[in-house]
């Protein structure tokens, strides 16, 4: 009946709504659980012994080292990008919001190319670099450096509309009440932008840890000493026995691990911020 | 009399200082790197290496199935946001939760578990290899990964679209005599068009540059499953630099043509809204 107009007939309705459980259930549920099944497939035994492989263990210390330089390093870039650009007005603004971006638009593999080209052995610093025996490229320094450019915009990009949203007169009150500059970030700027920080943050943390295409470009693979942890994954899942694919799959379910708390620490934010959303549009009401 | 401009918040010379700094030591010199290089290349070298037989297949590939997944993306996006958007069901929260999903994973291990559910002794290659359906190794398994990497774009920029959606437009619609379907095509289509072309427009951009998902899914055999990202990392473990930055330019060109449409349709978009 289209007496209700305004409403799919029920069999539409469900026949929709059948077709997306089914596209969530192949694309998003069935890889995840299947990360978890697969890892497991030898047993537990197997499991931890995999992960307590020495090379498995050093990827897992060098992507956690990787995500402590990056993740502090982007979140000091974004808190500096944030201040300049929402609470001032200059020329320019708008190229350089674009250009903070661009490292997404960019394919992973050609991220690591740059830095190939500028330390590689034939890039522009490469035989400086040589004769004074310091190496980027096949190092964790070049790991670190293509890191931080894909995970460049992460925190500046959330901060950015926040900080505009808040404006600058309660800055200007501290200022006003005697407050220098910087005891004014720390307790009026950084409380009112602090959600939005903590939500760049986990996002980038996330990336650094699973980056794969630039790492894997400046990389060189050299197992226990600049394989990270996707890269191990990789490393073993080329080795084409069922042990080693489960142990690949078994380095791989911690990432999923990340993901999935990722994804939880995402949606409290999402749901805090909706509510408080709500609080705000009920007194104005 | 003296104007002065007077800045009233301290820190602009610091953070301003700083972000030049660090976005030209991360982005800026790294990219004129790459441009420079280039600019070494005549203008008939990099043609030549930027089109061999290789390169184009990759590119066919590359391309393609982009395009094939944020097509699909496009459909199955669209039909999740207003799934989610519109109806109760229930797991309602739970899947729109995990729509992010694909955002989070590292994309090495969704190549990974995609590879092993569509190979032929998977959960799902059991049974699709003997229906003639072969996801692992082979140009559809291409386009799985990358469908699967693009699936976020379309359902979380149609999202927002969707809930603004005044309901009176339909209910007026409706009064007037149209069906629930002519009202879809003729009121509701419209309105969602440019969100959606935005998604679509996103994740084809995504695809064009993904590269760890696919490594493992695709076989990554010569001409047949090699994607252009997995052919610059060929030429640059063989040190053949110049064919590396030949094939990059030709990606970031078209990334950033794409980038400029995309702008132009969210430009679009939000005019849309209002």
């Amino acid at each position: 009946m289209a007496a209700r107009g305004t409403e799919e007939s029920p069999v539409t309705k469900w026949v929709l709504i059948g077709i997306a459980l089914a596209f969530s259930f192949v694309f998003l549920l069935l890889p995840l659980v299947n990360v978890f099944v697969q890892a497991l497939a030898h047993g537990l035994v197997h499991y931890w012994k995999s992960l307590a492989q020495p090379d498995s263990l050093a990827a897992i210390r060098l992507t956690l080292l990787v995500a402590a330089i990056t993740v502090p390093l982007n979140m000091l870039f974004g808190l500096a990008a944030a201040w300049a650009i929402a609470k001032f007005e200059f020329p320019g603004k708008p190229v350089l919001v674009t250009v903070i971006d661009l490292p997404f638009s960019v394919s992973p593999v050609v991220a690591g190319l740059m830095f190939v080209v500028l330390f590689g052995l034939q890039g522009f610093f490469g035989t400086w670099l040589n004769a004074h025996h310091l190496k980027i490229i096949f190092a964790v320094p070049g790991i670190v450096l293509a890191t931080v450019f894909v995970t460049f915009p992460f925190v500046a990009r959330e901060l950015i509309p926040v900080m505009q949203a808040t404006g600058t007169e309660q800055e200007q009150a501290a200022l006003t009440l005697g407050a220098n500059g910087w005891q004014t970030f720390w307790h009026v700027t950084l409380p009112s932008v602090k959600w939005g920080l903590i939500y760049g943050i986990i996002l980038c943390n996330a990336r650094a840890m699973g980056e794969f295409g630039a790492v894997s470009v400046v990389s060189g693979h050299i197992s226990g000493q600049t394989e990270t942890m996707p890269l191990r994954v990789e490393t073993l899942y080329q080795g084409a026995t069922d042990a080693s694919a489960a142990a690949a799959f078994a380095v791989a379910s911690l990432l999923a691990l990340l993901a999935l708390v990722t994804l939880g620490i995402k949606t409290f934010l999402e749901w805090r911020q909706a509510r408080a959303e709500k609080l705000i549009a009920g007194e104005r009401s | 009399m003296v104007r002065k401009t007077f800045r009233v918040l301290p820190g602009f010379g610091l953070t301003m200082g700083f972000t030049l700094c660090y976005l030209s030591a991360i982005v800026l010199i790294p990219f004129a790197g790459l441009v420079v290089r280039t600019l070494e290349l005549s203008w008939a070298d990099f043609w030549h290496l930027a089109t061999t037989d290789r390169a184009l297949a990759a590119y066919r590939l590359t391309f393609g199935a982009s395009l094939v997944a944020a097509v699909a993306n496009a459909l199955f996006g669209t039909l999740l946001a207003w799934v989610l958007v519109r109806y109760e069901f229930p797991g309602r929260r739970f899947i729109d939760a995990m729509v992010d999903f694909p955002f989070a994973l590292p994309t090495a291990v969704a190549g990974l578990t995609l590879a092993n559910l569509f190979a032929a002794n998977g959960w799902l290659g059991r049974h699709l290899v003997p229906l003639g359906i072969k996801g692992a190794f082979t140009p559809l398994g291409v386009v799985i990964a990358l469908t699967f990497v693009g699936l976020p774009f379309v359902v979380r920029t149609l999202q927002p679209v969707l809930q603004n959606l005044e309901r009176e437009v339909e209910e007026a619609a409706a009064t007037l005599g149209a069906g629930r379907l002519r009202t879809f095509v003729a009121v509701i289509a419209p309105a969602l068009l440019p969100a959606v072309l935005t998604g679509f427009a996103l994740a084809f951009a995504r695809a064009i540059g993904e590269y760890g998902s696919i490594v493992f899914i695709s076989g990554n055999l010569p001409f047949k499953t090699e994607i252009a990202p997995y052919l610059i990392v060929m030429r640059l473990e063989e040190y053949d630099y110049t064919s590396a930055i030949a094939l990059a330019v030709v990606l970031l060109v078209f990334s950033f043509l794409l980038l400029g449409v995309i702008n132009l349709l969210e430009h679009w978009s939000s005019r849309f809204q209002e």
